[in-house]
């Protein structure tokens, strides 16, 4: 089938959504962006492929009726597995690269040692994955190296610790390896992938065990059908490092804009906050841009700042919002410059001013800005929709319906769980439309 | 009439081909600046004035050499000197926000007044304000009296608050002139006020200026044989700088045509430093001055994209001819008023606006793009409200981008064309739409 993939090369992340020829939405994927975008832009076209199988897995089981209301239950069982699978290719990987590593002088006198280390170290990381990817269990991360990274150290240091070896070498060899093993993509044919997950689904459960005639077939239909790469457009900051002609790149401010028509067609303002710029933009009803205005020469207050003054407070990014919502007198700050934030935050912690109420205060900051930015775009028109990693934060966004109250009355505000992905939406329906030569496809 | 040059700085090294025009404005500068240069030794008197409605013709009548500041600082944004002079001004005492014309002036003049033949600038012997809706100038002339003790001079012109000019308007500058501009003048130079002569002059500026207005008017073709705001600052050089009313003026003016008449007849695009643009693809109104320290880079941004300005406010900003203002011999000093108070910045906005919506109507362009210097109030002031209205009025999508004259501290390349590809693809999106509506 004909598939078409947009890319949004963000700062932070990449991200990759796989469109059919109705626009529907079968696969999204996300990958930080690394210092190499040629990989993360594979890694996140691979996420989405492997998201497409499962939306073609849902489709058609639900057609088939077979499982009844257990389809989901299964499809993220398999899901879980698909990833268990990955995770555990990727630990052969790295085990592999690391031993690679233990050679030269340094390891002269402890290299059995270290090679016998190293085999416990990932015996116990592959032991210990299938709880990882259980039903209910918490990830703090989705990506290979942050999950692999810390257990690995935990485990190191305790069989270093026992061995009598130096832990630093441990941690040497795995920080040579990880940055390699992470820009290789991951290899090996993702159908087998997800046959071994399936194997494991049915091994786990033996309701869907006892539905193996009926489920197989399906299966290998569906993982029969061939996703064609027909047509793929790419987007964000990092579109001038992507080996594509210029016809496959569009900018993310006209992506933004169309992506966010697509999840809602009222749209008329955009307000996205992303990791380095804030952007608003005015579409008409189409999706079409008519007016934008960002960031000018600076990137105060934008998603870096919070995540700067989340350093500072020593707090995880996602727990700022939560402590802000407790505030009921927000601090009033004006300035947005993140090299001032730290300064501004312990000039008032020493003055006796509450956590909650500086860092609402804060919040309200960015938000002004935002504000800002949107009305020199052109202002607020019904429907308001706000984009980027900001949107998950409650704080910026109870600050934000205030505001929009305030200036511009009641207007419906949307906000997208996946609303990260709004850019590399537009620039998969892009990408369609390019295919089929359909108006707003912008070949020139 | 072409000459080749090979350029040395970038490799491989590429010919190009400078035009008679480009050849003559050349001379004409270095000839211009050594003139200036060894006035010490020659006695000749300077005048320092600025370009937005000069009296270039009445300077030359007391034969007095015209030193424009604001040229200065551009050349020497061009030549990636402002930058540590605008360092220099800010050690002295200037504030971030200050116009950095004022502040790469300053600075210069605090590392040596080097010209960029690489002599010293001369003292002036008199500072010349016109005052045409800068205030900034007033300031900037308040600081070089201080600099050099030297007389100043104001001539005040005033605001075209309605959006026209009026008798009284007219008088008010001739009085001024009468009274004090020309008795001054005449004292500093020795030189005794001739009318003749000054007729004479203004007869000059009337044929260059006719040439200007007609190279100018050649972008409403299509394609467009110019670029009327990269390649126009080139091309107002001379009429706004030191030469108005001279020879050298309408021999380059009258180059120049040639020029562009003949690419207009051989279907040729704008000439740009990588040579010629091959195909039109953007029809663009640029409203605000540009930025000097990356100029090539910016203009590439444009030219890489087939972006040709056709229009722009910048290229009227020593005065506009657009509605037919020619200097005129024979009403010689109310001529001179009239000059003055029809330049783009003492303008009302409704004036801009319609001025613009024009351009963009007239030009068949795509759209209004205004860069915003972060220095300049002059400009910046209202460009936001500019944009919406002009944006309204002629249906075509407008876009922003910000920069500065000649502090390269303000200029984000990675941003700025960011800001312009999403522009041109906006357009794009818009002619999509259009045809299949």
């Amino acid at each position: 089938m004909k598939t078409f993939v947009g890319i949004d090369l963000g700062s932070t992340t990449t991200k990759a959504v796989l469109l059919d020829e109705d626009s529907q939405i079968i696969g999204r994927g996300i990958t930080n962006s690394r210092s190499n975008y040629g990989t993360a832009v594979r890694v996140a076209s691979q996420e989405a492929v492997i998201d497409a199988r499962s939306t073609l897995f849902r489709r058609a089981l639900t057609e088939d009726g077979g499982l009844g209301t257990n389809v989901e239950n299964f499809l993220s069982s398999l899901d879980r597995a698909v990833r268990l699978e990955q995770f555990l290719e990727q630990l052969d990987d790295l085990e592999e690269t690391c031993s690679g590593q233990v050679k030269g002088e340094r390891f002269a006198k402890v290299e059995a040692g270290v090679r016998e280390a190293l085999v416990e170290v990932f015996r116990r990381l592959r032991e210990e994955a299938p709880a990882l990817y259980a039903p209910g269990s918490k990830r703090k991360s989705d990506f290979f190296r942050d999950i692999a990274g810390s257990r690995y150290h935990t485990f190191a240091e305790d069989i270093a610790r026992d061995a009598g070896l130096p832990y630093d070498l441990l941690l040497n060899v795995y920080d040579k390896s990880i940055i390699e093993v992470e820009n290789r993509p991951p290899a090996g044919d993702p159908r087998d992938k997800f046959r071994r997950a399936l194997a494991r689904v049915m091994e786990e459960d033996a309701s869907f065990k006892s539905n193996a005639s009926d489920l197989l077939p399906i299966f290998e239909r569906t993982l029969a059908i061939e996703l064609d790469e027909t047509y793929l457009v790419g987007t964000g900051y990092g579109r001038v490092t992507l080996p594509f002609s210029k016809e496959h790149i569009r900018s993310e401010i006209l992506c933004h804009g169309l992506g966010a028509h697509m999840m809602y067609p009222k749209t008329r303002t955009v307000l996205d906050i992303g990791g380095q710029d804030t952007k608003g933009i005015q579409v008409d009803p189409s999706g079409i841009v008519e007016n934008f205005q960002m960031n000018d020469r600076c990137a105060a207050g934008c998603g870096r700042y919070l995540g700067y003054i989340a350093d500072e407070m020593n707090m995880g990014l996602h727990e700022l919002g939560p402590l802000a919502m407790k505030s009921d007198r927000p601090a009033r700050i004006n300035s947005t410059c993140t090299v001032f934030a730290g300064a501004e935050l312990r000039d008032r912690l020493s003055l006796g001013e509450k956590r909650e109420d500086i860092l609402a205060g804060l919040h309200r900051a960015i938000i002004l800005r935002a504000i800002s930015i949107i009305s020199r775009s052109g202002g607020v028109t019904d429907e308001f929709t706000f984009t980027g990693g900001v949107a998950k934060n409650e704080a910026a966004v109870r600050e934000l319906r205030k505001l929009i109250k305030e200036n511009y009355g009641d207007v419906t505000i949307n906000i997208n769980p996946d609303s990260i992905y709004t850019g590399a939406l537009g620039g998969a329906e892009f990408a369609r439309r390019a295919h089929f030569s359909e108006p707003d496809g912008s070949n020139a | 009439m072409t000459t080749k040059i090979v350029t040395s700085k970038s490799a491989p090294a590429k010919e190009v081909e400078k035009d008679a025009s480009m050849v003559k404005q050349k001379e004409m500068m270095a000839a211009h600046y050594d003139r200036l240069t060894s006035a010490p030794e020659t006695g000749e008197k300077v005048c320092a004035t600025f370009v937005p409605g000069n009296l270039n013709e009445l300077i030359m009548c007391f034969g007095l050499v015209n030193n424009l500041p604001e040229v200065n600082a551009i050349q020497n944004g061009l030549r990636r000197q402002s930058g540590s002079y605008v360092l220099e001004a800010e050690k002295i005492g200037h504030s971030e926000d200050v116009c950095t014309y004022v502040k790469s002036d300053v600075g210069m003049m605090a590392k040596g007044n080097i010209a960029p033949n690489g002599k010293k600038f001369p003292n002036p012997d008199v500072l010349l304000l016109s005052y045409t809706g800068c205030f900034t100038f007033m300031k900037w002339f308040e600081l070089l009296r201080e600099q050099y003790k030297c007389e100043t001079i104001m001539l005040h012109t005033p605001y075209m608050g309605d959006g026209k000019i009026t008798k009284n308007m007219i008088e008010y500058m001739v009085k001024q002139l009468k009274d004090d501009v020309i008795p001054t003048l005449e004292r500093i130079s020795g030189v005794k006020f001739d009318i003749d002569r000054l007729r004479e002059n203004l007869r000059k500026s009337t044929r260059a200026e006719d040439d200007l207005v007609r190279v100018l008017q050649s972008a409403k073709n299509k394609p467009s044989p110019i670029d009327g705001y990269f390649g126009g600052i080139y091309y107002i050089g001379p009429i706004f700088g030191a030469f108005r009313g001279t020879d050298d003026a309408i021999d380059y003016y009258r180059f120049l045509r040639a020029e562009v008449e003949e690419r207009l007849a051989a279907g040729k695009g704008p000439v740009t430093p990588d040579g010629d643009m091959p195909k039109e693809r953007y029809r663009l109104v640029v409203e605000g001055p540009p930025n000097y320290t990356h100029f090539r880079q910016f203009w590439k941004m444009f030219y890489d994209e087939g972006a040709v300005v056709v229009a722009s406010s910048y290229s009227k900003v020593g005065g506009v001819y657009d509605f037919g203002f020619r200097h005129d011999p024979d009403k010689p000093l109310e001529t001179l008023a009239e000059y003055c108070l029809g330049v783009y910045t003492n303008r009302n906005l409704p004036q801009r606006i319609d001025m613009l919506t024009n351009y963009v109507n007239e030009y068949e362009a795509d759209g209004l793009l205004i860069n915003s210097i972060k220095s300049c109030n002059s400009f910046s002031a209202g460009q936001l409200l500019i944009m919406r209205e002009v944006e309204k009025r002629t249906g075509k999508p407008a876009a922003f981008v910000e920069s500065d004259l000649v502090d390269p501290r303000y200029f984000s390349a990675a941003n700025i064309k960011n800001r312009l590809e999403s522009y041109f693809q906006m357009i794009e999106q818009k002619r999509a739409s259009a045809r299949a509506a």
